[in-house]
């Protein structure tokens, strides 16, 4: 069995993994990387970065249809459009493959070792891994759990056939006429989307009242309205009862408690992410749980001495962003960095049509915290670029506690706002008030002057409104 | 509709300027006659400015604090009246109202910035209060409530750690309370706060209040008399004893003309004495002038505290008042004082003044005279203290008198003789009703 030393060892490399062990090199520390599968994570190979790509052909189809069918209001006509799935999958899997070298260059580059293989814990300093060549004991003063999450399985509907993951949806190449979406949140709301746009009917099952629950319904609401414009069928209050007896759909019990049957050519089940844990040996480690993930400090410290934790392993949100912070936060501490945890917000995007992006406190969070408010919202119909995009749904919302004006969280719906996210993030990381971000000149004509529009509604002296 | 302008009337002789201290009205507002409008305040005296019409006021031409000329339009109204009255016919008719100068005749301003002609334009449209609210988002390094999260950018925050500092001891002063670069700087350099919870915490907050009205007159006369006259206070103890023996018994039966006596009279029918004996104590030194006007006629400034400070009424010809008489007006001027309806004249004239703070008084005070007086007698409290009679000690109520004079005018030597004086005609108090 051949035996490694290092300072660092960092188990998985997803986005919090790898960003852990390039910075990790950076600083000068002998790093050693464990991965089972692809460099980069469920993000970059089955997640954020491959839904991207086909929400983006999903997009670009449903403008081309529109033009075939004359449904521009600026007059441009087009041929019937033909979509290749299989290319456009193939084009899809090229950017994972450019993005997958990427990462290993810049670990290389970072003069981290890769080590391909299943880590298992032997004890708090050393890990075992399963390679190809035969097993590696890998001995470590720090170690980072960075091993992520998977999606969760109905067990009454268990992926395999026609029932599908996300992961499973992102390599049709088939695009299937009907299909049901079971799980009205973030991801199943992104990939039905996609699918309905590039022309599949789709169903989505949602259990609670509400699609994408963690949102209040004046965010959701230009979404449950594309939605309807797209064709799904949106069922909340329904739950999933499994697989007709011949396979071709999905039993489920209606919001009045009525059984129905849904005909469909593939089932996604898009009902949560799991942490992944199983076959780590975590049995031979001491360390506190927090329900099934894995708790953590405010440094990623876990409950045994030089192992850390980042990332979906360590629970909501699971998002590839904060895994990276806590990977570079992580990589200084084991440098002997004085570092901890001190993010004020993290955003949060659902690539749906429109977008949705939320930083910091909603209203509803912002009042439990016992703040007093001043909201100020601004919607894209009074906005020029929203219009000229031809998309003037959504709109942006500040919210401020009142006394002091600082900004508590920013939300947005929109096409296009997730790249406002930037703006968003700043603002609530750097602490600004509302006259902040209204005394920034915003360039015109943007969706972002939407911005210091809703600040200065929130002031009471909105401009364009 | 025609318009009136009123202008600030003569209000006491001599005055050439009155600093206005109150508005009663504000641009817009209706009033009636007779109703007031302003108060104005002279040296000595609040004088409040009625309307002599009913009418809209328009325009207000100063603010409080502001020091305006005899004879300045202070208001206009617009008045019902006359159709169509021009303003320049209401120019030409105004000086009848209120001044009593002739027909068209300007009032002497005694600014000539102050501009006399009503055709000027206003100098503010509308009046302000005193003090302008200057409200900030947040005061200045706003205190966190506990537990409440730092406020700093990453950058900051990043700083804090690298130097060990917890962001939670630092005061932010940006906005919303945000720690800055300066402020890790400057707790870097200072360090953490010295006194922190408890409940104890530093305040940095300034609360500015404009010196207006009396409170500028008195900060202007003490000035003027702390920085003109070189003081020299002499403080000697009086036995009182036998005084206060003899007001106890002349007190037992107080009428309307004789009521119960304070130690005051007693003091000033002393003072009367003393300065028969030195008329140069009781005088108004001239300095700008040189001249020193010794008066024949004692007239005695009292100190007295009021809700809105320090006025000075005048018992006048104290040389003229028995015991009885002292104190009824020592009473009655008292009483007036208080209620702020005190005139101009009762405020003016003192020759020399005395200051008493009763029970307050302390063993020894440094009075300040009241210029242009050349002499001030402060009264401290009384109290029993043990008196070596030769023998033994024995309880003696003592009373300390602590004054002041010019010295540039009153020679030390004087100045003891007359203190002196006082303390006799004080401990035997039977001299001070008899002619000697």
């Amino acid at each position: 069995m051949t035996e490694i030393t290092c300072k660092l060892l960092v188990i998985g490399a997803g986005p919090g993994g790898y960003v852990c062990a390039i910075r990790a090199g950076q600083l000068g520390i002998d790093t050693v990387i464990v991965e089972s599968t692809k460099l980069g994570g469920s993000c970059l190979n089955v997640g954020c970065i491959p839904s991207k790509a086909m929400i983006h052909v999903a997009e670009e189809f449903e403008k081309a249809a529109d033009a075939a069918a004359g449904r521009t209001p600026f007059g441009l006509t087009a041929g019937a459009p033909a979509l290749d799935l299989k290319q456009a999958v193939a084009w899809k899997d090229g950017i994972v493959q450019r993005l997958n070298n990427g990462v290993a260059a810049l670990l290389r580059k970072a003069k981290v070792k890769i080590v391909h293989g299943r880590a298992r814990f032997r004890d708090g300093k050393t890990v075992v891994v399963e390679t190809e060549t035969g097993p590696k004991t890998i001995q470590a003063e720090a170690i980072v759990i960075a091993t992520g999450s998977a999606p969760v399985e109905l067990p009454f509907l268990p992926f395999g056939g026609d029932v599908i993951s996300s992961t499973g949806a992102l390599a049709l190449t088939e695009l299937p006429k009907r299909l049901v979406v079971v799980g009205g949140g973030y991801i199943g709301l992104e990939l039905g989307t996609a699918f309905a746009r590039m022309g599949s009917k789709v169903t989505v099952v949602e259990a609670q009242g509400n699609i994408l629950p963690l949102y209040d319904t004046e965010l959701t609401g230009p979404i449950s309205k594309r939605l309807t414009a797209l064709g799904v069928e949106v069922l909340t209050g329904a739950k999933a009862l499994g697989l007709t007896p011949k396979g071709d759909g999905l039993r489920i019990e209606t919001a009045d408690g009525k059984e129905r049957s849904l005909p469909a050519d593939k089932i996604l089940v898009t009902v949560g992410r799991k942490p992944v844990t199983d076959g780590l040996g975590l049995e031979n480690l001491v360390l506190d749980m927090d329900g099934r993930f894995i708790r953590i400090g405010e440094r990623c410290e876990t409950a045994m001495r030089g192992i850390y934790a980042i990332g979906d392993v360590t629970g909501e949100p699971m998002l590839a962003h904060r895994a990276m912070a806590q990977g570079e936060m992580v990589a200084e501490i084991v440098a002997g960095l004085p570092r901890a945890w001190d993010k004020r917000g993290i955003a949060a995007i659902c690539f749906t049509d429109p977008e949705i992006v939320s930083v910091g406190l909603s209203p509803q969070e912002a009042k439990a915290a016992g703040h007093e408010l001043k909201i100020g919202q601004f919607p894209f119909a009074a906005n020029g670029r929203a219009m000229t995009r031809h998309g003037e749904a959504g709109f942006v919302r500040v919210v401020a506690d009142a006394r002091s004006e600082l900004v508590l969280g920013i939300q947005a719906v929109g096409q296009g706002v997730s790249e406002l996210s930037a703006a968003f993030g700043l603002a609530v990381e750097m602490g600004a008030t509302l006259q902040d971000i209204a005394g920034t000149i915003h360039a015109h004509p943007t969706l972002g002057e939407a911005f210091p529009e809703a600040a200065m509604k929130a002031l009471g002296h909105a401009l364009h409104i | 509709m025609a318009e009136r302008i009123i202008k600030l009337p003569d209000v006491g002789e001599g005055i050439a300027e009155a600093e206005l201290v109150e508005w009663h009205v504000k641009v817009g507002d209706i009033v009636r006659e007779d109703e007031l409008l302003a108060a104005v305040m002279t040296d000595k005296a609040t004088v409040e400015i009625p309307s002599p019409v009913e009418g809209e006021v328009t325009w207000i031409g100063a603010e409080v604090g502001d020091t305006v000329a005899i004879g300045s339009a202070i208001v206009k109204l617009k008045v019902a009246g006359e159709g169509g009255a021009a303003v320049e016919e209401t120019a030409a008719d105004e000086s009848a109202q209120d001044a009593p100068a002739e027909k068209a005749a300007p009032p002497a301003p005694a600014k000539p910035e102050k501009p006399s002609t009503p055709a000027a334009p206003p100098k503010l449209p509308t009046p302000k209060p005193a003090v302008p609210a200057l409200r900030l988002a947040t005061a200045p390094a706003a205190r966190r409530a506990p537990g409440e999260k730092p406020l700093a950018s990453p950058a900051v925050r990043l700083k804090a750690r690298e130097a060990g500092v917890d962001l939670r001891q630092v005061p932010g002063t940006g906005p919303a309370g945000r720690i800055t670069h300066e402020d890790i700087d400057a707790f870097l350099l200072h360090g953490p706060e010295p006194v922190r919870g408890g409940g104890l915490a530093q305040r940095t907050d300034v609360t500015d209040i404009k010196v207006v009205g009396l409170r500028r007159r008195i900060a202007e006369k003490m000035a003027l008399s702390k920085s003109r006259i070189p003081h020299i206070t002499i403080v000697e103890e009086v036995n009182v004893s036998p005084l206060e023996d003899l007001r106890a018994t002349l007190n037992k039966k107080p009428t309307p003309e004789r009521p119960k006596l304070t130690l005051l009279p007693f003091l000033m029918r002393a003072m009367v004495k003393a300065i028969a004996e030195q008329p140069n104590l009781n005088a108004l030194y001239d300095d700008d002038a040189g001249i020193i006007h010794q008066h024949a006629g004692v007239h005695i400034g009292i100190a007295t505290q009021t809700p809105s400070g320090l006025i000075v009424p005048v018992v006048k010809h104290a040389e003229a008042r028995d015991i009885w008489g002292c104190g009824i007006e020592l009473g009655r001027l008292a009483e007036r004082g208080r209620d702020g309806t005190a005139t101009r004249d009762e405020l003016t004239g003192s020759t020399i003044t005395i200051t008493s703070l009763g029970a307050l008084g302390g063993i020894a005070t440094t009075p300040v005279i009241n210029y242009p007086e050349v002499a001030i007698v402060g009264v401290n409290k009384m109290m029993v203290r043990p008196v070596w009679d030769g023998t033994t000690f024995v309880p003696r109520k003592m009373m300390n008198l602590s004054c002041s004079f010019d010295h540039r005018v009153i020679d030390g030597w004087d100045a003891a003789v007359f203190v002196q004086r006082l303390k006799e005609l004080l401990e035997n108090p039977a001299t001070l009703f008899v002619d000697m």
